[in-house]
């Protein structure tokens, strides 16, 4: 099984003059779930931000290994999944167009079983050829879930993973978070939605990590 | 080749949605349209429709080639291309989307040029288009590090003509001379200077927009 880790050292984060959270260390690893909560505004969306790499810590690190070697971050993009409710597919391809666009840009070559099986499991077989722009926004959901899983990541973030989902499509969803941590991979889910967090081993709530120095 | 790949997604994307091509055709038709319009009947040097073709390249550059990046800061879709490609990747297909553009707007410019004004005669064309291919080449280098600076600002449309004009300045005034030496119709050995003025710009702006991507691709 493959072993990631995710090392969180001395993370501080200020936007201006405003402290988002300041001395966070956490070690994560691989096979389970961590929830990070906290309050509107807590930086829930900026702590995952930050260890996804898409923006840059005000002071401290995040180190993330693959059985022991360190991931330059040039290559992260390679090992994660990522879900968001701000994050957008291109409307004016379909569904599948997305994907297929996604993985030739990935660099990888499209097995369309697998894709198709993708979709399934997100109840999107039937609309995947679709334009994105006639989606609904459960559907476009749905729709970042294949994105995320696409190109089978070690560690995947799901940041709000059941925004804008019904209550079946937020149980397919919690099944294939299941499904990915018997896999051995390390997830973690941002949320203020308790029963998001209830799949989670460990949940750290960012409220801790507010004091001014 | 992944950058081939970002290219050919915003290539499709751009024959479904037009956002660059329809800018950059109506631009150049009102572009030419005034010119010839406020010229009337005068005769015009060739001189002057060297340099007015150059200004109009320019402007036109200026009007489509910010999109490669500010079309996907406009539809949210920034963070969409980071989860999925390193920023070489991401600047390497944005500059082949550019130089296409780049390319067939300019390609495009020259043939009304010819079409439409009498005095636009270029005595010898392998030094025009040596000029115009490494022109073309500058144009796309310096418009597309410049809109990947701009597509995070909030008053884009005012600020990328303004940062351009400087950085494209000794590329436009290098163009303009070598302009004026085919339609003299001087030799590719008399313009050699100029020719290696215009190669190193490409360089160094290719380099320098290579190693400067990362930091401006980010936050």
């Amino acid at each position: 099984m493959i072993d990631y880790k995710i090392k969180i050292e001395n993370l501080r984060k200020v936007f201006g003059r405003r402290l988002i959270f300041d001395g966070i260390n956490i070690e994560l690893n691989s096979g389970s779930i961590y929830g990070v909560s906290g309050p509107n505004g807590s930086g829930k969306s900026t702590i995952v931000k930050l260890i996804s790499g898409l923006i840059s810590p005000t002071r401290g690190k995040v180190i993330h290994t693959i059985n022991g070697n360190a991931i330059i971050e040039e290559k992260l993009h390679n090992h994660l999944g990522f879900v968001s409710p701000y994050l957008v597919m291109y409307d004016e391809f379909s569904g599948l167009e997305n994907i297929e666009q996604i993985m030739k840009i990935r660099g990888l070559k499209i097995d369309y079983d697998y894709v198709t099986n993708l979709f399934d499991e997100v109840n999107l077989k039937e609309r995947k050829f679709d334009l994105v722009k006639g989606y609904s926004s459960g559907m476009k959901q749905r729709l970042k879930f294949v994105f995320a899983l696409i190109h089978n990541p070690e560690l995947l973030i799901f940041d709000e993973p059941t925004s804008n989902l019904d209550s079946e499509g937020k149980e397919k969803v919690y099944k294939l978070i299941r499904e990915e941590r018997e896999k051995g991979k390390l997830i973690i889910i941002a949320s203020n939605e308790a029963e998001d967090l209830k799949q989670c081993d460990t949940t750290i709530d960012l409220i801790n990590y507010k004091k001014v120095n | 080749m992944k950058p081939l790949a970002l290219f050919n997604k915003d290539w499709q994307s751009e024959l479904r949605t037009r956002y660059a091509i329809n800018a950059l055709a109506m631009f150049i038709l009102v572009t030419i349209s005034v010119i010839l319009f406020s010229i009337g009947s005068e005769k015009i040097t060739p001189y002057l429709t060297g340099g007015l073709l150059w200004v109009v390249i320019f402007f036109s550059a200026m009007s489509g080639l910010s999109r490669a990046f500010v079309s996907e800061e406009e539809r949210g879709t920034t963070m969409t291309l980071q989860l999925i490609a390193s920023p070489s990747t991401i600047f390497s297909g944005k500059l082949t989307f550019n130089l296409l553009l780049v390319f067939l707007m300019n390609i495009a410019i020259t043939i009304l040029f010819i079409l439409l004004f009498e005095s636009f005669t270029v005595q010898n064309y392998s030094l025009f288009l040596i000029s115009f291919f490494f022109g073309n080449i500058g144009i796309a280098i310096s418009s597309t590090i410049i809109a990947a600076i701009i597509s995070k600002a909030s008053s884009k449309g005012t600020l990328y003509p303004v940062l351009s004009f400087p950085i494209l300045l000794p590329l436009i005034l290098t163009l303009l001379e070598l302009t004026k030496f085919a339609m003299d119709g001087d030799s590719v050995e008399k313009a050699f200077v100029e020719i290696a003025v215009l190669i190193s710009y490409d360089v160094i702006m290719g380099t320098a927009s290579y190693l400067l991507f990362d930091f401006i691709w980010k936050d």
